[in-house]
């Protein structure tokens, strides 16, 4: 999996939901199909919630990974408008 | 495609819904509405429109806010009796959201305002309590291409449809002529129970959202029917009517007529 490139970061640490979302939605809706998002998060429920919410929006969920005792990131490639 | 932080919290929980998103709250900040009337149905319409973040909204309403009023209108409350029901909307609806520019007109419409008063609008939605301004804003709608969401309430039923000039039925297409008056009682006359009309003008907002977004069905062709004693909702088939004197491909009105003739104001 290293080798997922990724056109556009966003850490939206300190944030809960529903603003996770609502900013990694945000985010994926200003890019192009066929790109791929991270998202850098601290709130453990996102962790779960976002990938769900983003697999019902059409999108490709490529990695949800712990990387430290606190954050999370969640790699996503559109693949719809 | 940039929100303000507040713009995120206000409508996150549009934002998230996949059917919206940021782009189809970007459509109803944009969106401009003719709301006809600040009373019953204008309160809750215009309230969830304000609410929604519609970024302009155009209201007419000539009268001024009575205590008989506050029963079911809600953008209106007891320290504004006297004030004219536009200003006290534009009051209510401005501080509920500041994304939203209220154009207030203190008037009647008429045969001779209507088309310059909606002519800048995407939507109209009709929420007159008489007959003449309800035939006034199909035609006028009719012969501007404009969708219109008309309403009506009644002592415990409401009604809504959604006419797409063009498109699909006209209120002519349903009820081709005015009911003689005196023959249909008004609500002055009648009685109606007052969250009857945050139903019918709920109802009449999602249809408003709706268009905006472009999502779902609408009540094209389509008369929805509640009765609030009975807890039912019904569906009635509306065909447009190839006959119809206005949306018709020849049709007998082709300039707005003098509607109040016979008709006492109520």
């Amino acid at each position: 999996m290293e080798d997922i490139k990724i056109d556009k970061k966003i850490n939206i640490k300190g944030l809960i939901c529903p603003y996770t979302f609502v900013k990694s939605k945000i985010a994926i809706e200003g890019m192009e199909v066929g790109e791929v998002l991270e998202i850098l998060l601290d709130y453990e429920e996102a962790s779960r919630s976002i990938p769900k919410s983003m697999e019902d929006h059409g999108h490709k969920v490529l990695k949800v990974e712990k990387i430290n005792d606190t954050d999370w990131t969640i790699v996503v490639r559109k693949e719809k408008e | 495609m940039e929100f303000t932080e507040d713009q995120l919290q206000r409508y996150s929980r549009h934002i998230i819904l996949p059917e919206v998103g940021g782009k189809g709250q970007k459509k109803i900040l944009n969106a401009k509405v003719f709301i006809v009337g600040a009373g019953g149905l204008g309160c809750p319409v215009g309230y969830y429109l304000a609410a929604a973040g519609v970024g302009t909204i155009g209201m007419i309403d000539n009268d001024t806010v009575e205590l008989s009023n506050l029963q079911r209108q809600i953008a209106h409350n007891t320290k504004k009796i006297g004030v004219h029901k536009v200003d006290s909307a534009k009051e209510t609806f401005e501080s509920l959201n500041p994304d939203v520019k209220v154009i207030g007109i203190k008037d009647r419409i008429s045969k001779d305002n209507i088309k310059d008063l909606i002519k800048d609008y995407d939507i109209v939605v009709d929420g007159s309590d008489n007959f003449p301004t309800r035939y006034l804003v199909n035609d006028a709608c009719v012969m501007l291409k404009k969708p219109l969401v008309s309403g009506a309430i009644l002592r415990f039923e409401g009604q809504v449809t959604t006419i797409l000039p063009g498109e699909g039925h006209c209120y002519r297409c349903l009820f081709e002529e005015m009911p003689p008056p005196g023959l249909v009682p008004s609500c002055q006359e009648a009685g109606v129970l007052g969250a009857i009309t945050g139903v019918v003008g709920a109802l009449q907002a999602t249809e408003v959202l709706k268009l905006i977004l472009g999502k779902g069905d609408i009540l094209k062709n389509t008369l929805l029917i509640y009765d609030a004693l009975k807890v039912n909702f019904r569906r009635v088939k509306v065909p447009k009517n190839s006959d119809c004197p206005v949306c018709s491909e020849n049709p007998t009105i082709t300039e707005l007529q003098d509607y109040d003739a016979g008709y006492c104001r109520i």
